[in-house]
């Protein structure tokens, strides 16, 4: 059965996604906007395994996605619970006010 | 069915792309649950709609609601009334009526095709991904379950106040 969107292209936007959320961690000074790129990064590698598990017609990459679904969840509940505490000690939620890193 | 994904990639980039420009974090939430949707869009032109769910249960539905809440949570501040008002600018949610207005036109036009032209790809259903999930990935569910666990019990432990934050050697030299 002939594929009807070309694989190189579903990973090209799966790349593009990737390289988005690298730039929103980097360029980002605030913790909960690097969170969300990094969801964003997340989002990238579970549509490549997704494309790649409908261009061979395997189940596989849905169930890496399903891992990394499961995974997204417990780290943004750990993420989510420093972000509060990181808040309620330091009252700033600006990287460069956190650099010290002190307790 | 090449065009209808073209725009759904476009209408990804750009939500994600406003993403990560935003200043107010309620705006970027709103621009990634865009995202999201056109992404399960892609899923299910991929022949993946079970996965395709999953991204607008638990991504869209559960997870941005938990960034959402604690957003709430954080501005408690006096800025919430300004921002309050600004939430409901014209200008801030004309972009996000937009890009899933261009959503919604895909879904009626995919609705409105025919029964066995809405994917030519073929189909890995909800079966197989469960055949495969609960066969050979076995192992990989217990240790999801695992990480679920340690991520409950880590969140619960990582959230609970506490009065002075002091290493314990750093109590033991404080008296003397």
């Amino acid at each position: 059965m002939n594929p009807s969107v070309s694989i190189e292209m579903v990973l090209l936007l799966a790349g593009l996604l990737f390289v988005l959320g690298i730039v929103g961690v980097i360029i980002r000074k605030n913790i909960i906007f690097m969170l969300l790129s990094i969801e964003v990064m997340l989002n990238a590698a579970g549509l490549a395994f997704v494309a790649s598990g409908s261009h061979w017609g395997q189940p596989d990459g849905q169930v890496m996605f399903i891992f990394i679904l499961a995974m997204a969840a417990a780290e943004v509940s750990i993420g989510l619970a420093l972000i509060l505490q990181t808040y309620h000690q330091h009252k700033s939620l600006d990287i460069d006010t956190l650099k010290e890193m002190k307790g | 069915m090449d065009i209808i994904f073209y725009i759904t990639a476009f209408v990804t980039l750009s939500s994600t792309l406003m993403v990560i420009t935003r200043h107010n974090p309620v705006h970027a939430l709103l621009y990634l649950v865009i995202s999201l949707l056109s992404l399960s869009v892609i899923f299910f032109l991929l022949g993946a709609p079970f996965a395709a769910l999953l991204e607008i249960i638990i991504y869209a539905g559960a997870i941005m609601v938990l960034f959402i809440f604690v957003i709430m949570l954080l501005n408690l501040g006096k800025e919430t009334a300004k921002q309050e008002k600004e939430w409901l600018k014209p200008k801030v949610w004309i972009g996000p009526t937009i890009l899933s207005a261009i959503l919604l036109a895909e879904l009626l036009f995919l609705i409105t095709l025919p029964n066995n032209t809405i994917s030519s790809q073929q189909t890995v259903d909800a079966k197989a991904v469960a055949i495969s999930l609960f066969r050979p990935y076995l192992i990989g569910v217990e240790l999801a379950a695992m990480l679920l666990m340690a991520g409950v019990v880590g969140a619960a432990h990582i959230g609970q106040h506490k009065k002075t934050v002091l290493h314990r050697f750093l109590k033991e030299e404080e008296p003397s």
